[in-house]
């Protein structure tokens, strides 16, 4: 038996895939990528950040934007892994091993970017050894370790549903048993990740001397701790709507019904409502209390093109009220529009962590300085780019491999 | 602005710089490099990359000639009293806990994530881009009081602290209270170097030092002191334009 017929016995029961060569190709093109940016990575390690684009005014750059967007964007794998096991709508079962996935990879990939973007990775463990636990960074540190556990735990078991190896009895029981306990692991991720999230919502809004991101507490939060909850629960299920969209095309293949992608998108828009609600007011008391007390005026935040107003009605006018429209009534039944939907939220929430990083450290606060224009140069690109790469690879493994779509096999049925 | 609480210190350490006094001639810029073992910069034309854990800015009032007016300000850390870096940093690696109010920076527990250099509206924290290099034979200008960073740690002033742990040994072998030092017997290296007499320090609470008096002064200000840092460096100046620089006066605000 060639390696060709023995490859196709590795796929989960009942499906079809694309060629091996063909498969190869793919991930021939993204290792490409993967390679480049593993190659920038140890230039970074070698040499030092002093490769990087990043300089005194800006410590925080295209690693950090990045982290935030795809941990936020990850965060359908909590609130979907909540909402499922916890809450209990059984629908999600169809969507959730997607998720995790999702989940897994946007937090390891912000992992390997983090231990990029220290000065002194080998220290990082410094983080549980000496922590000051009045900084939101350790609590981001806790959490983000914590939780990645969590993901690899939930991505465990659906690695040994793959096809042989769960023919081995130990595996295969060891598999059951997992699912057993994962409502346990649901909850301790949605704990977790709540908390992370929160953290690197309120990481900024703590930095009291920098009024651009600064906001007022809520308890013993700012508030941004809560925006960046909620503006990841609204986003993170509709990229998973996304992933599986443009898996779909991709691969040509049905994977769940748009029923479960329409209600992950109406999750979403839920949430992108409530989002909505207090990103307005929080806007409001920014404008007209955290400014004026600082000196500023809401004209003095925005400089040229890469931080004008535009970036600012994008995110509050484009990427809120039209997806929470086009997410929240029967528009969702078209695709166009639940698709379009998505995009925006997603859109919306990349900007707002763009704006907090950059924006926020790019705006003078000693009147004497100026806007100072930070971009990113190709070490942060490329290193970045390896992490999406990375990303493809595991999706596209785990799509051939395991049995991620409980749907799929009914819905191909020619 | 904050409502951080923030602590007191019997002994706290405070300069004065008067602006009108200074000329901008950047004497406390290099003796601070070179008292504490500033390495030379690969690339010093890169003005975001370079170290300077004192920088002079130049002010100007923006009117154009006969009204046309310059100033210029040395910044130094301003060792806030409400530090804006200590409560992000997740390591302790920089610390308000100290006698006499110095913002301390423990290099070998800084993990170099930057969150302190975020922070900071002073830009007074510089991050170690490359590995600190000195040429042949530079090596011998390195001072043994100070620590030499390493790459990928975050640095900043610390008020030439070594000069004060000689200052209080010198008390204590001249069987003085090391705790009750003289007006000049602690001074930084910028201080001492000033060619104007631009830069007074001592304790700010003391008032046998001199600072304790020029900090009641009329024309004394601190810089964003609205944010509530708090800053233990505090400025003289007696042009208005100066002064309402130090801050982000709205156009409807005075200073007096």
């Amino acid at each position: 038996m060639s390696f060709i017929d023995i490859e196709k016995n590795w796929y989960p029961e009942g499906v079809t895939r694309c060629g091996l060569g063909k498969f190869m190709g793919w991930l021939g093109f993204l290792g490409v990528i993967a390679l480049f940016g593993l190659i920038a990575m140890l230039v970074c390690f070698y040499y030092g950040l002093g490769v990087t684009g990043l300089d005194n005014y800006f410590g925080f750059g295209l690693w950090i934007t990045f982290d935030l967007a795809v941990i936020a964007l990850g965060a359908g794998a909590f609130f979907t892994g909540l909402i499922r096991y916890i809450i209990g709508v059984d629908e999600l079962k169809n969507i959730i091993n997607l998720t995790v996935i999702k989940g897994f990879i946007c937090y390891s990939g912000a992992m390997l970017i983090l231990s990029l973007d220290v000065g002194q990775p080998i220290r990082s463990w410094f983080g549980y050894w000496h922590p000051n636990v009045h900084s939101m960074l350790t609590e981001v540190i806790f959490c983000i370790t914590c939780y990645l556990m969590v993901l690899i735990i939930e991505y465990v078991p659906l690695i040994l549903e793959q096809k042989q190896l769960n023919k081995i009895p130990f595996l295969h029981n060891l598999a059951h048993q997992m699912h057993v306990v994962m409502p346990l692991f649901a909850g301790i991720g949605a704990f977790l990740s709540t908390f992370h999230q929160g953290s690197l919502g309120g990481m900024y809004g703590v930095m009291f001397a920098r009024p651009y991101a600064f906001r007022e507490g809520f308890f013993i939060w700012p508030w941004t701790f809560f925006l960046f909850v909620l503006s990841a629960i609204s986003s993170g299920p509709c990229l998973t709507v996304l992933i599986c969209g443009f898996m779909e095309k991709l691969s040509g293949r049905k994977l769940t019904t748009y029923r479960i992608k329409s209600l992950m998108a109406k999750i979403g828009g839920t949430m992108l409502l409530i989002y909505m609600v207090f990103k307005y007011l929080d806007t409001w008391a920014w404008i007209n209390g955290v400014l004026p007390r600082a000196g500023l005026t809401f004209d003095q935040m925005f400089y040229g093109l890469v931080y004008g107003k535009w970036l600012f009605f994008t995110e509050i006018v484009l990427c809120l009220p039209v997806p929470v429209i086009f997410l929240l009534t029967p528009l969702r039944k078209k695709p166009a529009f639940m698709y379009t939907g998505a995009i925006l939220a997603c859109l919306g929430v990349i900007i707002n962590r763009y704006v907090f990083t950059v924006q926020a450290l790019a705006q003078p606060v000693l009147p004497f300085t100026k806007w100072v224009v930070y971009s990113p140069n190709w070490a942060e690109w490329a290193t970045s780019g390896m992490v999406i790469a990375y990303g493809f690879i595991i999706m596209s493994l785990s799509y051939r491999y395991l049995p991620i779509f409980p749907q799929e096999v009914g819905l191909n049925k020619k | 602005m904050s409502g951080h609480s923030f602590k007191e210190f019997p002994i706290t350490w405070g300069m004065v710089i008067d602006i009108d006094k200074c000329t901008g001639c950047g004497a406390c810029m290099a003796s601070c490099q070179t008292e504490n073992n500033v390495n030379p910069q690969p690339e010093a034309t890169n003005k975001l990359r370079s170290t300077s854990w004192m920088l002079v800015y130049e002010l100007t009032n923006d009117k154009a000639f006969p009204d046309h007016d310059v100033a210029f300000l040395p910044r130094p850390c301003q060792q806030c009293g409400n530090p804006p870096c200590v409560s992000v940093c997740p390591v302790v690696a920089t610390d308000k806990n100290e006698d006499g109010g110095i913002v301390s920076q423990i290099y070998p527990r800084c993990i170099g994530c930057r969150y302190c250099v975020a922070a900071c509206p002073y830009h007074v924290r510089y991050f170690g881009w490359y590995d600190p290099i000195w040429p042949e034979g530079m090596t011998k200008t390195l001072s043994p009081l100070t620590s030499v960073r390493p790459r990928g740690v975050v640095e900043k002033c610390t008020f030439c602290h070594h000069r004060w742990n000689l200052a209080k040994d010198a008390a204590r072998a001249a069987g003085k209270d090391p705790e009750d030092l003289e007006d000049g017997a602690y001074v930084t290296a910028c201080v001492q170097n000033c060619p104007s007499g631009a830069l007074s320090f001592g304790d700010l609470k003391n008032p046998k030092h001199k600072v304790h008096e020029l900090i009641k002064s009329p024309y004394a200000f601190r810089l964003l002191e609205r944010l509530g840092t708090k800053p233990q460096v505090y400025y003289i100046s007696r042009r208005e334009w100066v002064r309402k620089l130090g801050d982000n006066y709205l156009k409807s605000e005075k200073t007096e």
